[in-house]
């Protein structure tokens, strides 16, 4: 959500009602939008997709555990939730472990990666639950080319962020646009207006997209393993609470019959 | 001499309660709380919330009970002991939404509850005990959500708890060494959240349900409020029971039970379909581990602190936004002095305290919006406005409510069945 001029000046009495009542329209939007620059593409993942979880944790044992652990998931659960066998989690998921009941963490350690980049890379586990997927699958496809920054690379979403475009073969490279513009207040500033390829990847955009979305579904599958039993027991459990709200509205009008 | 001994008459059933009843008092006891405590029988809705606090309550507890035996409190493993509930337990997850949408859930129905006094004027005499005991269960209601929302060590735990804390700190003279003894350490550490623990599982529970007892015997002595206002005491038939009155057990009691699984569903909708309820049950930033050394760009408390927080920020000296934010929460226990009326329900009252109590709704309804948002100038002089309006509610109450025009009380409650 972009703010618009009137925010930034101070209003006082009557004429505040117009932006409170605007206020309240927003305001359960407002939330997830506070930390981004310009609006998040929705990241569109579906988390009862199984397929695409399979995908993303290939995707993410693949790119991102060289530096990334996620420290607080459980191999055999994640084979379990993924509809995986032992065989194939073992050899397309376990380069990092050696037993099914380990977590998915890494070697690298803190005090070196803190000398190497500058600040540790966080561990993912539940990285989608404090970012939001949006934030997530925009920061991943945001990546631009950057010669004053040590990786070579600044990113639209995270803005000075140490680390590199580990997916650069895959996305190619790209370049932010600018162009001088007019704000409303009459004075003119370099504004981003998009991306320019300056090296194709392997992929084509779509299927980019498509990949960071599977990498994406699969950290909101970390962040809360639980909602794929969660929502199933819950339909039941309304169901019963229903059945059993009839009966005890019968219960009262069967009582409240005489106090009438 | 009689050969049929009186306790033996009856079946197994009844022998037993006489045995029990000759050594303590059960059936007085069911009699004097459910079976013979009358209430009016015009209760609306807005009469659940008790009830519906009883029932948080339990859920509070018990699912706490079960938190607890698998809670590690210590700043090096607080953060993960929860992951572990979330992930490991046998249906660990489920219990601790259940915890966490509890305390939102709790926030909800006490808020309401307390409203229903302000509508119905249940704080009156003879009633004034009932209302202050309350406040008390509301005051120990906020430092046991402010102590639990520690536990999860996450960023808006660790930081949240800082600025709270913090506050004590304005205070002149004493403000330094009081902070510091609250938290037992120079900042916000590992020492601190295991006495944040002890107070959160021990401490104030127990006050909390003693409390409770407390308003719920006072509540039987004065018997309960009704929509009409009117004490149905006043009118008994020969027997000596209130004409309007039903006796709780059984007519409130399936009543409630009605609420209460009405409640549940919502409940459950939270807990099992949205249990972060966008942002306000549990804070996205809360996902991320307690860090000493980064401050969060945006510090907001949960959500059912953030009228006080919004009353807090209006004021630009510390020691004046602490001293304001106190008697926000100080001038509800005097309401039942400030309001000069002597009849009780909104029905019957004049336009003034209808408009009064509307003012008041409306202001702690948007500096609740304005305190989760940054604090921006807009927002900060919205926020003076409504901080005005929700002390004039009260400063002003003696004067407002002493020359209402209200409407004549009849003498029998209105019932539409």
């Amino acid at each position: 959500m972009t703010k618009s001029a009137a925010f930034r000046t101070p209003l006082t009495g009557w004429t505040a009602w117009p932006a409170l009542a605007f206020l309240a329209v927003c305001w359960p939007f407002t939330t997830y939008a506070a930390g981004a620059e310009w609006e998040l593409e929705r990241a569109n993942n579906d988390v009862a997709d199984i397929a695409s979880l399979q995908r993303g944790a290939r995707n993410f044992v693949n790119y991102c555990m060289g530096c990334h652990s996620a420290k607080y998931v459980r191999y055999n659960r994640l084979a379990s939730d993924l509809e995986l066998s032992q065989d194939q989690l073992v050899s397309n998921l376990m380069f990092a472990a050696g037993r099914p009941d380990e977590t998915m963490r890494i070697a690298m350690p803190e005090a070196d990666a803190l000398r190497w980049f500058g600040t540790a890379p966080p561990d993912l586990t539940l990285i989608a639950r404090s970012k939001g997927t949006d934030y997530l699958y925009g920061f991943l496809r945001s990546f631009y080319l950057d010669d004053s920054k040590p990786t070579g690379v600044n990113n639209r979403v995270l803005s000075g962020t140490s680390m590199p475009h580990v997916l650069w073969e895959l996305q190619g490279l790209q370049r932010a646009i600018f162009e001088e513009m007019e704000r409303e207040d009459g004075v003119r500033e370099q504004q981003f207006v998009g991306f320019g390829t300056v090296t194709p990847g392997t992929m084509s955009a779509d299927e980019f997209d498509g990949f960071v979305r599977d990498t994406v579904n699969f950290l909101e599958y970390t962040g809360s393993p639980e909602q794929l039993d969660s929502r199933r027991i819950g339909v039941w459990v309304i169901v019963f609470l229903l059945v059993f709200l009839i009966l005890a509205y019968l219960l009262k009008n069967e009582y409240w019959k005489d106090v009438r | 001499m009689s050969s049929v001994r009186v306790d033996a008459v009856g079946g197994r059933g009844a022998q037993l309660l006489r045995w029990i009843d000759a050594r303590f008092p059960w059936s007085k006891l069911i009699k004097e709380h459910a079976s013979e405590y009358y209430a009016g029988k015009n209760f609306n809705v807005w009469y659940v919330f008790g009830v519906l606090a009883a029932v948080v309550l339990v859920i509070q507890l018990l699912t706490g009970i079960f938190l607890t035996m698998n809670y590690k409190p210590s700043a090096l493993e607080a953060f993960a002991s929860v992951e572990y509930i979330m992930r490991d337990v046998e249906w660990g997850w489920l219990i601790r939404y259940m915890h966490s949408t509890g305390a939102s859930a709790f926030f909800i129905v006490v808020y309401l509850h307390m409203f229903r006094a302000m509508l119905y004027g249940s704080y009156k005499n003879p009633r004034e005990l009932l209302w202050l005991i309350g406040m008390c269960i509301y005051l120990a209601l906020m430092a046991e959500a402010f102590l639990g929302y520690l536990l999860p060590w996450g960023q808006m735990s660790y930081w949240g708890a800082q600025v709270i804390v913090s506050l004590f700190g304005a205070l002149p003279g004493i403000g330094e060494t009081l902070v510091e003894w609250i938290r037992g350490d120079y900042f916000i550490s590992d020492i601190t959240l295991n006495r944040f623990f002890a107070l959160h599982v021990i401490a104030v529970p127990l006050a909390l349900v003693m409390l409770v007892v407390l308003h719920i015997m006072a509540l039987h002595e004065t018997g309960s409020n009704n929509p009409d206002g009117i004490e149905i005491k006043e009118q008994k038939d020969e027997n000596g029971i209130p004409i309007d009155g039903v006796a709780f057990h059984p007519y409130y009691t399936t009543k409630d039970l009605v609420a209460i699984i009405i409640f549940l569903i919502l409940f459950a909708g939270v807990v099992f379909f949205a249990p972060e309820m966008g942002g306000y049950f549990l804070e996205h930033a809360n996902f991320e581990p307690a860090n000493a050394l980064k401050t969060p760009e945006h510090i907001a408390p949960i959500w059912y602190f953030t009228p006080f927080y919004a009353i807090l920020r209006a004021v630009p000296n510390k020691l004046g936004g602490v001293l304001l934010m106190g008697s926000a929460v100080a001038l509800l226990f005097f309401l039942p002095w400030l309001d000069r009326c002597k009849v009780k329900s909104i029905r019957y009252r004049g336009w003034t305290y209808k408009l009064a109590l509307g003012v008041f709704a409306v202001s702690f309804v948007v500096l609740g919006i304005l305190g989760t948002l940054p604090a921006v100038s807009l927002y900060t002089n919205l926020a003076r406005i409504f901080t005005a309006l929700y002390f004039a509610f009260f400063l002003l109450m003696p004067f407002y409510t002493s020359r209402e025009r209200t409407k004549p009380v009849p003498d029998r409650l209105v019932y539409r069945g």
